[in-house]
């Protein structure tokens, strides 16, 4: 399974497609949000993480914290330091770098997860939407290098995608009450893993022990948005292992690629 | 180290600073206090600096003793405090002496108050801040039995200030701007919008207020299949069944209804002090004129310091200090308010 974004090396379609000429909007009196699209596609993301990058290497003046979502970059600044139009002179002349901009993974994440009825109550039903076997199901899951494309909702919350089209399946009509932190849930070609224990219209198909928000640490949020993230399935009792030792980071390793 | 103990808490009581910026990426909005100047004013009053931790009241107070001496002051909303039965006015300092026994009442205007020790709270600081951010489960709601540490009070004998402040718990003409999905209501709603008045209704806690209004729900055009982005506090969203939500300080950080615009952070304790039932109505400034709104946390602080006096008890000074005006430039987004609209002050 080919990863969405393109693999290693320069996203060729960051040249090509038109609709990755941003829209700059004001978001609040202090921050210029860059959009690369008004919907959520692959291109459009890399190119919101890619000019993420591009802008916190510029050291632009003035500028004081610079955050991507799934097809948009908010760039904050410091009224007292400078103002909207200077920073947007700098931004439009930062678009240019953005199509030499690597867009491949800055790290790759293995985060072992289990798919066994007990923590996959809904995999067989999603696997069914997706019309798949659920083997066939953890298979393509496992294959995926996913990316980051935002993390939010929840404090470091990533949203994993994108999942080949097939996994374009929708919410459930009904939310499930709970459902426990570290759980891999889908919908619409994402997968999630919860920051806490929380009511989801999210199907259930995995369960990680992998925390993706630790205030008390010196490094609160493992993941970050771009960051790659493959899903290695294993056996209950790994899990229940994994999860019984703390400091066993969930079992997961993280390569640096660049 | 002076110790707080809290013998009697409401729900929604939390210790409070200015929150923690620069987590957006990772998905935590800022959060700290619901009214910021609100801890500016305690900071003006107790000469401590921007960064200091109060006590967030939501509505309801609490009842509280310090083992050593330290001065206090309550601001934001309009609460009843008492020291051992002596009311102590808002917007003062009182040194508070050991054992005294300070009672804070429900709020009687406005929503969110703040309750301020001179030295400051000194709990660990979690990622550089000692807010509590509920909705991302930082830290917790205050109850009775807790135990606070206090800073030393670094002068207790100096003596009791006390500042005058605008009223922010009335509602009133709230100014937003426009942002990214503005364009995606058409003319007619958006005129139909500012042209409602709003009341703020009874839900809403420290991520947004809820706003009702007579007639039929705002339409949101393509507002349900709109890809997720990023939202700031005092962004106006409207869900999907049309209903108005101005978002403060523990927003999401990404968020998938559509927002017609975002208050301005001058008017944003306007909104966060509006009582179940105050009335609001919205107003459009365009981009620059909002930016030219914009006041540094430490500008407001050295503004609310020089207008800082002396508390004078005598009842003949107190008598003709009520008719004292306003210093220019205390509070001047308040007075661009007043110019423009005429309904503060």
């Amino acid at each position: 399974m080919p990863d969405i974004h393109g693999g290693p090396g320069q996203d060729p379609s960051l040249t090509r497609d038109p609709r990755l000429d941003p829209t700059f909007c004001p978001l609040g009196i202090d921050g210029i949000l860059v959009r690369f699209s008004r919907v959520l596609t692959p291109q459009a993301n890399a190119a919101a993480h890619a000019f993420c990058d591009v802008i916190r290497g510029a050291n632009v003046p003035g500028v004081t914290e610079v955050a991507p979502s799934l097809t948009s970059v908010r760039v904050g600044f410091d009224p007292a330091a400078t103002d909207r139009p200077r920073v947007m002179g700098h931004l439009r002349g930062l678009l240019g770098d953005l199509q030499h901009a690597e867009t491949s993974p800055r790290r790759l994440w293995r985060i072992p997860v289990a798919f066994g009825p007990m923590h996959a109550p809904q995999l067989a039903e999603a696997a069914a939407l997706a019309g798949l076997t659920t083997q066939q199901a953890v298979a393509e899951i496992t294959a995926q290098q996913l990316r980051v494309l935002a993390i939010g909702f929840a404090p470091g919350q990533p949203y994993l995608g994108m999942m080949p089209p097939h996994w374009d399946i929708p919410r459930l009509s009904e939310l499930t009450p709970k459902v426990p932190r570290g759980a891999l849930v889908t919908a619409v070609r994402q997968l999630i893993i919860f920051a806490a224990d929380t009511p989801t219209g999210w199907r259930q198909i995995g369960q990680s022990a992998f925390s993706v928000w630790r205030p008390d640490s010196d490094t609160p949020f493992p993941l970050e948005p771009g960051d790659a993230v493959q899903c290695v399935a294993v056996s209950d009792d790994t899990l229940r292992g994994l999860r019984a030792n703390r400091d066993s980071n969930g079992g997961a390793t993280c390569d640096v690629l660049r | 180290m002076p110790v707080l103990t809290i013998h009697k808490s409401g729900p929604g009581v939390t210790l409070q600073d200015l929150g923690r910026p620069g987590w957006t990426a990772q998905g935590l909005s800022r959060g700290g206090a619901a009214d910021r100047l609100a801890v500016l004013e305690a900071a003006a009053l107790l000469d401590q600096d921007a960064g200091f931790a109060v006590i967030e009241f939501m509505g309801l107070g609490g009842v509280f003793s310090t083992d050593q001496p330290v001065r206090m002051a309550l601001t934001g909303a309009l609460m009843q405090v008492s020291v051992d039965g002596v009311p102590v006015p808002p917007n003062t300092t009182h040194l508070l002496t050991p054992r005294a026994t300070l009672t804070v009442g429900g709020a009687k205007r406005g929503v969110f108050g703040y309750l301020a020790f001179a030295g400051g709270f000194t709990t660990d600081p979690v990622m550089r801040s000692r807010a509590t951010h509920l909705s991302a489960g930082l830290g917790r709601a205050l109850s009775a039995g807790d135990t606070l540490p206090l800073g030393d009070d670094p002068a207790p004998d100096w003596p009791a200030q006390r500042l005058n402040v605008a009223d922010r718990c009335s509602g009133g003409i709230i100014r937003m701007m426009p942002g990214p999905q503005t364009d995606l209501f058409d003319e007619a709603t958006l005129a139909a919008f500012l042209a409602t008045p709003f009341r703020r209704d009874p839900r809403g806690n420290r991520q947004g207020v809820r706003l009702d209004h007579d007639g039929a729900p705002f339409a949101a055009p393509g507002g349900l299949g709109i890809t997720s982005d990023l939202i700031v506090p005092g962004d106006v969203q409207l869900t999907g069944d049309g209903v108005p939500f101005v978002l403060l300080a523990e927003c999401q950080t990404i968020g998938g209804y559509p927002r017609i615009g975002t208050v301005i952070p001058a008017d944003l304790p306007r909104v966060a002090q509006a009582a179940p039932g105050t009335a609001l109505q919205f107003t459009l400034l365009d981009t620059a004129a909002a930016d030219a709104t914009a006041q540094a946390d430490a500008d407001v602080l050295r503004a609310l310091r020089q207008a800082r006096q002396p508390l004078i008890r005598d009842p003949h000074d107190i008598a003709d200090l009520l008719g004292y005006q306003l210093v220019s430039g205390v509070t001047a987004g308040d007075d661009l308010e007043r110019d423009e609209y005429g309904n503060q002050g």
